[in-house]
């Protein structure tokens, strides 16, 4: 990939988090609610799969052909919506309705009511085991699409996201690549004290995976990662994205309160007042793209 | 009116009512709990303050576990708990914990006889903008078909803190139903509560319709039944805010005056308080019944108050249904 696609796509990441501050400004007001600092952190990943790697077509969501992204973490789905809507799926402008009434933007995604969403996820742990399965149809059929799984690293605390590693591993699966977020926070605080998981790569490889451990923030790391994961023929493979949660926000960057609240909603320690929470938030955004712009990001 | 005996809170028409959440009768419920024997533990997973349990984890850090985000090794390592001469409560959403873990709640709890409590929290769909996914609308059904186990379903913060308190009176496994969003107090500290033992909220002179509701939905009951009065037909309001064990002459003892029932739950309407009323008075006093609650449908994204009109759970809808259960009587 040359440095112009990778600022494209580095673009492409800047303008779905300005969309997913859009989505959440809306969620704020329709229902004072939203998830917001594991979307910020996934945007550079899910801007090389929606951008770059993904075969998929917006004006044919059904098409058998096309590669899957499950998202098993639903509460981030934020970052989705907004890639779906980036890549043409529905109009940006729908994003405002999130987490609003009878919107197709439910709090959690609900497979079918939305073009693009492949499964229905917010109970936590359950992505990967679809995943599989999906997988295992796809081989039965004997077509060659990839299958994505975003996951947590909260939800591995899950014991169905083992039964699942433990399954993918056993049958040796091949073209599933699973990407967590890896940003080491959850409800009641980091990953690490509330249950850590390291020794990480350590557990899959254990379980028969492949494992690529790389900055989840970094545009070039991940692009080599997805390119790489998609060379290996043996086995399902895990891309380690060390992310930073609530990433290009400032005062939301690494701090867990963020995760399940939408900018404008309340006085933080340490963030604007509520009612420039917004406004920063687009502001730094803007930052940032300029900066890209002008090869200096 | 409201029934005068019960000590119930004066100011509960009133525009300004105070409201409170019934999980925070959880969380203090627990906490007085935790005061008075040591041997009561609490283990939740990754949802500590959302479920209020912060409040005795704060205070009891040796007597907390944090299991992290595993609902069924929370309800098993409860079981061993509970086994061994502990009073252990476990807390999670309730679409989690006893829905996702259900089946090991049933094994390792109910039938193993464990003295393990189950908080199940974001009950209904008053739980609003998390959508479908975190609205529990089976909880009741899916616990109260366990042999051996009670149901406690709270309808305020303060009953929901004599409730939680309750729990712990019994070495029985216990299945508690709490919910996210700010409801109006409708008890005082000095309105009794038994479990067991159903009570009349709202009382009138020939009434023709009892209303049995569960949780939060009875403050809509008692609204429905205040506006059905000034329009002329008089009702029963009565609180089941234990649905099992559900004493059949309790049932019989508030439908003797009025043969015909409306029965009001956040809940889907098959399985739950309004089928536990059911299943009572065809054994005893068959009697025509309008169930208000979830048609069996999911619920979806909203606010509470969008979701109750649209689901035909708020107080217009429960005028309805005792209207349409009057012309059903025979
Ligand atoms: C089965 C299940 N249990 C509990 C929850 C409540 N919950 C939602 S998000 C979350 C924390 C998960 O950690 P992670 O995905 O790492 O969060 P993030 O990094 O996005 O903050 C929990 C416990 C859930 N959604 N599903
Ligand atoms: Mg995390």
């Amino acid at each position: 990939m040359n440095s112009n696609q990778l600022k494209d796509l580095k673009l492409k990441a800047n303008e779905i988090r300005r969309l997913i501050i859009e989505a959440l400004d809306g969620a704020n007001h329709n229902t004072g609610s939203g998830h917001t600092g594991g979307p910020l952190g996934m945007a550079d990943v899910f801007a090389a799969l929606y951008f770059n790697f993904m075969k998929h077509d917006p004006q044919n969501p059904d098409d058998p052909d096309r590669d899957r992204l499950l998202l098993s973490n639903g509460h981030i789905c934020a970052v989705l919506y907004s890639s779906l809507a980036l890549s043409g799926y529905f109009p940006t402008s729908e994003l405002k309705t999130f987490r609003g009434f009878e919107t197709r933007l439910q709090g959690h995604p609900h497979r079918g009511v939305l073009p693009g969403l492949e499964n229905t996820s917010g109970p936590l742990g359950e992505g990967l085991s679809q995943a599989i399965g999906i997988a295992l149809a796809r081989d039965i059929d004997k077509k060659t699409y990839t299958v994505y799984c975003a996951t947590s690293d909260g939800e591995h605390q899950e014991g169905n996201i083992w039964e699942a590693v433990m399954l993918a591993g056993k049958l040796k699966i091949n073209n599933l690549i699973q990407i967590i977020d890896f940003n080491n926070i959850q409800i009641d605080g980091p990953v690490d004290k509330t249950m850590p998981l390291e020794p990480f790569r350590a557990k899959y490889e254990s379980f028969n995976w492949h494992v690529i451990d790389i900055d989840g923030n970094d545009m070039k790391e991940i692009v080599d990662a997805i390119s790489q994961a998609k060379e290996i023929k043996d086995k399902p493979v895990i891309i380690i994205a060390r992310t930073i949660p609530g990433k290009g926000v400032s005062f939301m960057e690494g701090d867990y309160r963020w995760h399940g609240m939408p900018p404008g909603l309340k006085d933080v320690s340490g963030a604007p007042p509520k009612d420039e929470q917004v406004a920063v938030a687009f502001k730094e955004i803007e930052e940032e793209r300029k900066k890209i712009i002008m090869g200096k990001a | 009116m409201l029934n005068p005996n019960l000590k119930l809170n004066t100011k509960l028409f009133d525009v300004d009512v105070e409201k409170k959440p019934t999980r925070a009768g959880f969380g203090t419920g627990l906490l007085a709990l935790g005061k008075k024997d040591k041997n009561v533990v609490g283990l939740c997973a990754d949802l500590t303050e959302s479920t209020q349990m912060n409040l005795f984890a704060d205070a009891f850090p040796e007597r907390f576990f944090q299991v992290g985000v595993a609902e069924q090794n929370m309800a098993a390592v409860a079981a061993g708990l509970g086994v061994t001469g502990k009073t252990a409560f476990i807390s999670s959403y309730a679409t989690f914990s006893p829905g996702k873990n259900w089946e090991t709640i049933r094994t390792t709890i109910v039938y193993n006889k464990a003295n393990v409590k189950i908080a199940g929290h974001h009950s209904g769909i008053m739980t609003g903008p998390d959508g479908a996914t975190h609205q529990a609308t089976e909880d009741i059904a899916i616990t109260r078909c366990w042999p051996g186990i009670e149901v406690y379903v709270p309808c305020d913060a303060i009953e929901a803190e004599k409730a939680t308190i309750a729990s712990a009176k019994t070495q029985k496994p216990v299945y508690l139903r709490y919910s996210r969003d700010k409801t109006p107090l409708i008890t005082t500290a000095d309105t009794p509560f038994e479990v067991g033992k159903l009570q009349d909220f709202w009382v009138s002179e020939n009434p023709q319709v009892t209303i049995f509701a569960t949780g939060y939905m009875l403050y809509y009951a008692l609204v429905a039944a205040k506006e059905l009065e000034d329009e002329g037909i008089n009702t029963i309001a009565v609180n089941v805010a234990t649905i099992k064990p559900l004493d059949s002459n309790e049932v019989l003892k508030f439908t003797n005056q009025t043969s015909a029932v409306v029965t009001v739950e956040d809940h889907q309407i098959t399985g739950g308080m309004g089928s536990a009323i059911a299943e009572s008075l065809a054994k005893t006093n068959p009697l025509p019944i309008e169930f208000v609650g979830m048609q069996d449908v999911f619920g979806e994204t909203g606010t509470p108050a969008q979701l109750l009109k649209k689901y035909k759970m708020n107080p217009e809808a429960i005028k309805e249904a005792v209207k349409r259960v009057i012309r059903r009587k025979r």
